[in-house]
């Protein structure tokens, strides 16, 4: 459904994208995941034909996005970041003009736009000015206005941003179920939001893609690093050597809290080493009252994904 | 054709909810007022039953008056980012122009109808000449469109709104006031004298104001209206290569 190539964007001397590639299949649902500024916005802009790219080539539903443009605009319901409307207009008022736009004749026009409405949760609103709305119910106008067409693709940029809890959620499932009969691209900076919502996420930092797949895949490149942490009474020292010298474990970090061995234990090559600990302990007679393994999280995997790219961006350049 | 009529409604409205329009309303109303019953001759016992007087001073008001109308076209679309949706619903850019213009003009219209009134006062009271009445309001129409055309372009060149209102304020005075008091009165000769008759908004305005609807003056108008706007398209255009 959307097919992306090589695709860069420069503005003057920054390079906002480089060189990505991706193609999203129809009925997906795919996350666009990275830290502010990491080209995120960029990519949608190109992909809904606000601004051109500098290079490669992209496509939604088979039409090229810089020379049918206007095919791809048709097909496209766009929810950009900052939710752009006229402030002194009604939001029935917007939403007639933007199905105008959209080429909706008079009769198709109100019943898509109820439809949406109702959907969105927009209707008990529509006859107030937007100016007079709250951020979160503005939200909900932009996504109405993006999907009261029935788009093939939607494409929304941050789409949960300055929401309460109960909205995020609202939203979210509501994502979820426009994605049935919809292909949906939505960009974030919130890791639960995309591993909520997205069968597949691409992880953007730089400009470039550093990670993709869904998120189970995700989190299984980083099992290796999986953590356990046990809190044991006994003599200090000689807990820690023991559980230093249990087969398969690797670093063992020790600490004391209210008088339990907090240990912080790595194990090599992913092995369970909480058998062997239990065995361990009753062996000494010593207490164990904690023992829990940390799966590492996505937010982890990205928190250390993107520093790598940072510092491999800072290196060429300080030198 | 129906995605400029949809930007035209939409601006349209959009002045109808701008106090801004509403003050611009007034204050040109007002001020055709006073011309017509005061400044001019127009509404005196004993003089022409016309309105060219009061018609003379028109363009300098619009000079004012129009880019006020105008500022908010498109600058306002870049500070607000709603932009961003426009340029990406299925309209051209040349869509978005033509129908911001029509709008505008059809405001334009809206203030130059309630002139209307003069004229129903002067048939009242006297016996006008209709055809020169027309042509002046040809001329007035004319003018109008030019102005809000040029208001449009500068509007596109900035987001800044007062930039925008200065800046086509500034040249429309430049075109209509300072090329005319040249002519007039200053001692220019050749190419320079040749150029400013040209561009002189007031002199060609007051060949429709004296009944004089000229091909000449006509095609001016028009293709001035036409060039600006073409200017508004491609500024819009480059934008998106920024």
């Amino acid at each position: 459904m959307i097919q992306v190539k090589n695709l860069s964007k420069w503005y003057g001397p920054l390079k906002a994208v480089d060189s990505i590639s991706f193609h999203v299949r129809e009925g997906e649902i795919l996350g666009f995941l990275g830290p502010n500024g990491a080209g995120k916005t960029t990519t949608l802009r190109i992909l809904t034909c606000f601004i051109p790219a500098s290079s490669g080539a992209a496509s939604v539903a088979g039409y090229d996005v810089f020379t049918e443009s206007m095919r791809v605009r048709q097909v496209i319901g766009y929810l950009p970041e900052s939710v752009p409307l006229y402030p002194e207009m009604r939001v029935r008022e917007y939403l007639n003009f933007r199905a105008k736009l959209r080429g909706l004749s008079a009769t198709d026009r109100a019943a898509a736009i109820d439809r949406a409405a109702r959907r969105c949760r927009v209707a008990e609103f529509i006859d107030r000015p937007i100016g007079q709305l709250s951020r979160g119910m503005r939200q909900r106008v932009g996504l109405t206005e993006a999907l009261m067409h029935d788009p093939k693709v939607l494409i929304l940029d941050e789409p949960t941003v300055g929401l309460d809890p109960t909205q995020i959620r609202e939203t979210r499932n509501l994502i979820k179920e426009l994605a049935k009969s919809h292909t949906v691209i939505l960009s974030s900076h919130i890791l639960p939001e995309v591993e909520a919502t997205c069968e597949r996420t691409i992880i953007i930092a730089a400009g470039r893609i550093v990670a993709s797949g869904s998120p189970e895949e995700l989190k299984e490149r980083i099992t290796g690093s999986s953590r356990l942490i046990a809190e044991i009474r006994g003599p200090a020292d000689q807990v820690k050597s023991a559980v230093s010298q249990i087969h398969g474990v690797g670093h063992v970090e020790a600490g004391l809290v209210d008088g339990w061995n907090r240990l912080v234990i790595e194990a090599k090559g992913g092995q369970d080493v909480r058998e062997e600990i239990f065995r361990l302990t009753s062996k000494n007679g010593w207490a164990l009252r904690e023992m829990r393994r940390e799966v590492a999280s996505l937010e982890d995997f990205f928190v250390q994904i993107t520093a790598q790219q940072n510092i491999a961006r800072e290196a060429p350049s300080s030198t | 054709m129906r995605n400029i009529l949809a930007m035209a409604q939409r601006e349209l409205s959009a002045f109808f909810y701008s106090p801004i329009a509403y003050v611009v309303l007034f204050a040109f109303t007002f001020m055709v007022g006073l011309l017509f019953v005061f400044l001019t001759e127009n509404f005196s016992p004993g003089s022409e039953a016309s309105l060219r007087d009061t018609f003379n001073w028109l363009p300098p008001l619009l000079c004012v008056a129009v880019p006020i109308l105008t500022m908010r076209l498109l600058s306002e679309e870049y500070r607000s980012g709603t932009i961003e949706t426009l340029m990406t619903a299925p309209i051209s850019d040349m869509e978005v122009i033509l129908g911001k213009y029509l709008g505008t003009l059809v405001f334009y219209l809206v203030m130059l109808g309630a002139t209307l009134f003069y004229v129903v006062l002067l048939t009242f009271f006297g016996r006008p000449d209709f055809g020169l009445l027309l042509s002046g309001y040809v001329g007035l129409v004319l003018t109008g469109s030019l102005f809000v055309a040029i208001g449009l372009f500068f509007s596109s060149i900035t987001r800044n709104q007062i930039i925008a209102a200065l800046l086509g304020a500034f040249f429309l005075l430049l075109l209509t006031i300072l090329a005319w008091i040249i002519v007039q009165f200053a001692d220019v000769k050749g190419t320079t004298r040749l150029i400013l008759q040209m561009v002189s908004v007031m002199d060609r305005f007051q060949h429709f104001n004296r009944g004089l609807v000229d091909l000449n003056n006509l095609v001016f108008f028009v293709g001035g209206t036409a060039f600006f706007l073409f200017l508004a398209v491609k500024v819009m255009e480059s934008r998106r290569w920024r």
